[in-house]
């Protein structure tokens, strides 16, 4: 084997040229593209995340639903629907934590980090792929929504708008557990700190229930909380009346926007230095 | 004949833990170099900082003469890298994981495609080409986390532990994959725990351990280093075996070895000292069960430079690369 050793150095494949920018988009498409591919692969993964809240509307729909008195309200599925959604992609955006660290447990992000592809592309791809997968959710939700008599009380712009609305605090979740995943030690780590920071966010909020409703300080922090915010302003945009407020929707619109503007440059810094 | 590897002096702490203490070595290009040493000497942190994966505390490292820090996209472009843990997507198939590397590694469609069809062929993977890998054997992984680090026909390729984990089998297959790739000129790095494998494919050896570097050269030099000869008496138990270490110890021999009822003694002339031995025994009524002469292995070597054996790690020692991967969390 030493004796042939002639240096006849393998000649490198030509790559085509283009823009950092241009490699930077491509490359985040292609990561999105395998983890949608991925998601589609492992579909118990979307069945749980789905199963879930389908659980929890019909639970309080035909359950719970008839004790549950909001005032003002008639129909009580119109009021739950809204919290139902939050529920659902706040519950969901956990998979981002888990499949980035699932991600660094096999050594594939290092992989990542060895090839020429662009730095920012391994988050970019993931929350996106999420965000699709949010899209898909949401709407399975909706649907389920429907079926069970939910209806909007304003516009089909009210309706779309309150959707894109969750759809961005989906998004922003994403970076939060972006952050979670790259610091946990493994997929199951990522899993179980998780839940423990979402179950008081989702529960503990006027999802379900009037914050009215609870002690003193609890009704405090179910008001003032963000996940109570993005109810509360998709509410405003699919039920209107006695819950129109603008200053909810922009409210949830700045809540989702400054925790993307701080945990998008911590996820990003954090997996430059990881690995 | 150029370097297609050079590091010089490279230093990297974690924590409190020296993963690198001054490593320097080169690999001139076209050659094999063989990172031989225990879990934790500092293999994977030194392939890790060439891949542009870490970054050094202090030192130089070079890849086709660029920087691995300052230059670290062309150096990028340039190498290959396949990992100790099967670095494929579970998910994927076959073909998917080689598009997707090829893609990421900024190949253009047509091409990226025409290499995943080639590759597929050439590691015997193309009847599995669309199955996800997770049906996959561990053999197969390797495989294609091996055609996956040649997508882009790098000139430098690093192979961290190729073979960890793999059956005698899957390890053989490995190698002759392997040694095609050196035929064709690509300068290779490989780590390894296995003294078989590093003699096997390996131009020149470099030993690691505690994150420096401790013996240098090519196997024959290496165990050329350690006396000519082995000699190796067995025994039935112990007790016998340590009697007749006393025994022999009186004419000047020593046990070199660890292993309790075997005697080894390393020695320049084996066969004048077989006559020394058989009569010592003798006259000391020890009965021996087997008597061999053998040219020293690395494993002789390992234990003579690091005062134990290569699949031995002593147990302070600092964390296992690989552990360190995978357990990031004092990071």
């Amino acid at each position: 084997m030493t004796a042939i050793a002639v240096p006849t150095t393998p000649t490198m494949i030509d790559r085509p040229r283009h823009s950092a920018f241009s490699w930077a988009v491509q490359d985040a498409l292609t990561v999105t593209w395998r983890n949608l591919v991925a998601m589609k692969r492992t579909p118990q993964v979307l069945v749980f995340s789905t199963i879930q809240p389908i659980i929890f509307v019909l639970m309080f729909r035909y359950v719970f639903g008839g004790a549950i008195r909001i005032p003002g309200v008639t129909h009580y599925v119109d009021y739950l629907m809204p919290g139902v959604f939050a529920q659902t992609v706040v519950f969901g955006s956990i998979q981002t934590g888990v499949a980035l660290a699932e991600d660094l447990q096999k050594g594939l992000i290092e992989r990542f980090q060895s090839l020429p592809m662009a730095r920012s592309a391994v988050l970019a791809g993931r929350t996106l792929a999420d965000l699709v997968r949010n899209v898909f959710v949401v709407g399975l939700m909706v649907g389920v929504g429907f079926l069970v008599g939910w209806r909007i009380h304003t516009s089909v712009y009210g309706a779309i708008g309150g959707i894109a609305l969750m759809l961005l605090f989906a998004h922003s979740l994403s970076w939060v557990f972006a952050l979670v995943g790259l610091s946990a030690s493994n997929a199951e780590a990522a899993q179980a700190a998780s839940f423990p920071i979402l179950a008081p966010l989702v529960f503990a909020s006027t999802a379900f229930v009037s914050a009215a409703s609870m002690p003193a300080p609890l009704e405090w922090f179910a008001n003032h909380q963000p996940v109570s915010i993005v109810i509360d302003a998709v509410r405003a945009l699919t039920y209107g009346g006695q819950f129109a407020s603008t200053g909810k929707v922009l409210g949830a619109i700045a809540w989702s926007v400054a925790i993307i503007a701080v945990a998008a440059p911590l996820a990003v810094r954090m997996y430059r230095r990881k690995v | 004949m150029t370097d297609a590897i050079i590091v010089e002096n490279l230093q990297k702490r974690f924590g409190s833990v020296v993963a690198l203490d001054g490593v320097s070595f080169s690999v001139p290009t076209g050659t094999v170099l063989g990172l031989l040493g225990p879990n934790g000497a500092g293999k994977t942190t030194s392939v890790r900082v060439l891949t542009t994966i870490l970054r050094p505390d202090s030192g130089r490292a070079e890849v086709l003469g660029l920087d691995v820090t300052r230059n670290a996209q062309p150096v990028r472009e340039r190498i290959g890298l396949a990992g100790q843990y099967a670095a494929v997507d579970e998910n994927l198939t076959g073909h998917e994981n080689l598009r997707m590397i090829g893609r990421l590694s900024h190949l253009s469609k047509a091409v990226v495609l025409k290499r995943a069809d080639e590759l597929l062929e050439r590691f015997a993977l193309a009847e599995a080409a669309d199955r996800p890998v997770r049906t996959y054997s561990g053999g197969m992984r390797r495989r294609l986390d091996l055609a996956a680090a040649l997508v882009h026909r790098p000139p430098v390729l690093f192979l961290d532990e190729p073979t960890t984990g793999l059956d005698p089998s899957g390890r053989q297959d490995l190698w002759g994959v392997i040694e095609d790739l050196v035929r064709e000129g690509t300068t290779l790095l490989l780590t390894t725990q296995y003294l078989e494998e590093a003699d096997r494919l390996a131009d020149n050896i470099v030993v690691i351990d505690h994150g420096r570097v401790i013996a240098e050269g090519t196997a024959s030099q290496l165990k050329a280093k350690l006396g000519s000869t082995i000699v190796e008496v067995g025994f039935a138990d112990p007790a016998t075996a340590q009697r007749a270490q006393v025994e022999l110890a009186r004419i000047g021999l020593c046990d070199v070895g660890t292993a309790s009822s075997l005697v080894e003694l390393k020695v320049d002339d084996g066969a004048r000292v077989v006559l020394d031995v058989v009569r010592a025994l003798d006259h000391a009524k020890l009965e021996p069960e087997t008597l061999t002469v053998r040219e020293p292995t690395l494993d002789d070597v390992f234990l003579s430079l690091t005062g134990h054996k290569a699949e031995e790690p002593d147990v302070e020692d600092e964390p296992a690369d690989a552990g360190r991967r995978r357990t990031r969390g004092a990071a």
